[in-house]
């Protein structure tokens, strides 16, 4: 290198004049990356930082609809955490939650098995799969109100015609069964989300691999068990993580399918801090108990971060 | 090892016929490459004897057994595919070891097995990584390396030098090579280049439109093409086709509709006037001199080191020559190609076929 510079003449020295500091900060890379991200920046702090930093305030005083209320340190926490309505929140939710996830991820895994195979009306077929997810979740709530009707229930109707049942189900009337309805309703809805996801992530495992593991001497289960589950984790990660968080928040269904009724069965911690917040004017209460959804969320999504962390097989570095 | 008999195979689509009715005879331990151009079939034809494929008909036996209604795992073969079709989620060594691992073989068999393969190809070392941290020749390898931990009765790869650059292609063709010879075990490799079938080949089947066209060892295709496709697809650069008609009294020849002559050892029988394409490879041509030829107009001169390639137009069509001579020539120079007479080929021009 240098025997080739060596015969060049030096370079003559450009004056660079300094830049002030205003200059700077107008046109140096870095400020530029920061002034492109503030629109994003003061969107977030508006919409999310800002109302959770008041939910977590407002669970430290006494607010009441009307008054702004003084600090009470964690007088709001203690006391819903000896409330046996709260506590009964806390375990309908974690109920929900789990047994509605685990039912929906068996449910759409499989259906995204089946749409996956070669069927006529593939693409119809698919579309209408999404039907329950494209409907609002109200309007479905209430459809749902009224299968489950005591009365008008179709379902009641159909079992009595069919004579499997003498009287008509008492679907939102009685605990257990108003906790299994409504997880059926979240079912309905929440499984084409997952089954269309699952879909997504079993299109990209090329066929060469089923192909190989065949000739391998592989079985259909085997396929399954070694091929598809394997290289599917990482998105059975992603969106379990998605369905457990909409899942443990949900509160569209039960506030119009139950209310949280009968008598607490079905009360959500989302409905019951609602309840309490804005229909029973304890606000500072009832952000307390929006707050403490929060370290299960945080559970929730550190579980899926740790699954959800690059596996080796998956990254390009030597592992050495 | 087991011979594996093609026999009368077809295969449609639909209404489209892929296959139209192949019999290819693959005996113990030979190496034998489909080849032709894409969509001929080739690799329709051999996903049907790895039973990834139904057949339409005819019938593929492997060994003594017809295996038109065998599930593919229990056909005792395995495949090399274009792609590697690895497993990413499995190191190289279960990689190599998921066919056994699938018949509970014993873990300490399965890695003496594992071992014995990497040891072949040289992957000891990078048994613990993942597909993703391997090159594309290493890829390749494992791939090999899951077939021959199988030890399977037939071997088929399907164009499994495509994705590797060119440099590595030859290496590889060549360690594919000195596998089988090691192994001895019945090959079925298909591909689109016609070198690697010249070189790899025991016997050549050249497949067009799903048909075949010839079938047999590479030099004597090379030699004796028994129509125009074959002798056009084998050879690189390919050969030289030249129309005319038929001179058979006096000096043996073509003639040209621009008056050039080309020379034919003997003339076929009673073919006077006949029209015929004239076909001449490009390294029996033969610069300048006395006696029957071609004036032609240099266009391009590619000197390679080796030799010198030449490509001259003769009545508004290149033909390409090659020497071993380094010829000083500048384009647009007029010079005279003396095809040798001993080496032509004459096709039919209607029917292509050999005359």
């Amino acid at each position: 290198m240098s025997d080739t510079l060596a015969g060049a003449p030096p370079r003559a020295a450009i004056a660079i004049p300094e830049l002030t500091a205003w200059q700077a900060l107008r046109t140096n890379r870095n400020w530029l990356g920061f002034w492109f991200m503030l629109p994003a920046i003061a969107f977030l702090v508006l919409f999310l930082v800002y109302p959770l930093g008041l939910g977590m305030w407002l669970s430290f005083t006494d607010a009441k609809i009307g008054s702004a209320g003084k600090f009470v340190g964690l007088d709001n926490y203690e006391w819903i955490i000896g409330d046996s309505k709260f506590q009964g929140a806390v375990f309908n939710t974690l109920f929900y939650t789990f047994v509605a996830s685990v039912i929906k991820f068996a449910v759409g895994l499989y259906l995204a098995l089946l749409l996956n195979e070669n069927m006529p009306f593939k693409a119809l077929i698919r579309a209408l799969i999404l039907i329950p997810f494209i409907v609002p979740t109200v309007l479905s709530a209430i459809a749902f109100w009224w299968i489950y009707d005591p009365t008008f229930s179709i379902v009641s109707w159909s079992l009595r015609k069919m004579g499997w049942i003498s009287g008509n189900i008492n679907f939102l009337g009685d605990a257990w069964n108003s906790r299994w309805s409504v997880i059926f309703a979240n079912v309905w809805r929440g499984v084409p989300f997952i089954a269309i996801t699952l879909l997504a992530g079993l299109q990209t495992v090329s066929p060469s691999l089923y192909e190989a593991a065949t000739l391998d001497g592989a079985t259909r289960w085997q396929n399954f068990r070694h091929i598809t589950y394997p290289l599917l984790t990482p998105i059975i990660a992603v969106v379990m993580t998605f369905s457990v968080l909409f899942t443990f928040t949900d509160f569209q269904l039960i506030k119009v399918l139950t209310n949280g009724g009968p008598a607490g069965a079905t009360e959500l911690m989302a409905t019951m801090s609602y309840n309490t917040a804005i229909l029973g004017g304890r606000i500072g209460e009832g952000a307390a108990i929006s707050t403490a959804m929060v370290p299960f969320l945080l559970g929730a999504i550190m579980i899926s971060w740790f699954g959800l962390q690059r596996r080796k097989w998956q990254s390009g570095e030597n592992n050495e | 090892m087991a011979s594996v008999d093609i026999r009368d195979v077809r295969k449609s689509f639909g209404t489209t016929q892929i296959i139209k009715g192949v019999s290819v005879p693959i005996s113990d331990g030979e190496f034998v490459v489909l080849v032709g151009p894409s969509g001929c079939g080739k690799s329709t034809l051999l996903r049907m004897v790895a039973g990834l494929e139904n057949i339409t008909g005819g019938t593929i036996s492997i060994g003594d057994r017809i295996v038109n209604n065998v599930h593919p795992k229990e056909r005792d073969i395995a495949m090399v595919f274009q792609n590697y079709a690895l497993y990413p989620h499995m190191t190289v060594g279960d990689n190599m070891g998921f066919s056994l691992k699938l018949r509970n073989t014993d873990k300490a068999l399965i890695n003496e097995r594992v071992q014995k393969a990497a040891g072949i190809l040289g992957l000891q070392s990078l048994l613990e990584r993942f597909p993703r941290q391997l090159s594309g020749g290493q890829r390749q390898r494992v791939a090999m390396g899951r077939a021959i931990v199988r030890d399977p009765q037939v071997f088929l790869f399907d164009e499994p030098l495509s994705n590797l650059d060119a440099k590595l292609r030859v290496a590889m063709r060549t360690e594919i090579k000195e596998l089988h010879q090691r192994l001895k075990t019945t090959t079925v490799y298909v591909t689109h280049d016609q070198i690697e079938a010249m070189t790899m080949a025991d016997k050549i089947v050249v497949m067009h439109d799903g048909i075949v066209e010839q079938m047999g060892a590479p030099l004597d295709l090379y030699d004796r093409p028994q129509n125009q496709f074959v002798a056009g697809f084998i050879g690189s650069p390919a050969m030289n086709f030249l129309t005319g008609t038929v001179t058979a009294n006096g000096t043996a020849g073509v003639q040209m509709a621009n008056g050039a002559h080309l020379p034919l050892a003997k003339a076929p029988a009673a073919s006077e006037g006949r029209p015929v394409v004239y076909g001449i490879r490009p390294e029996h041509m033969e610069l300048g001199g006395d006696g029957p030829g071609v004036e032609a107009e240099v266009v391009v001169i590619e000197p390679t080191g080796s030799e010198t390639q030449l490509v001259a137009r003769v009545g508004g069509q290149d033909i390409v020559a090659i020497f071993r001579e380094r010829h000083q020539l500048t384009p647009g120079q007029k010079i005279k190609l003396r095809p040798r007479a001993d080496v032509a080929h004459l096709f039919d021009k209607e029917t292509g076929k050999r005359l």
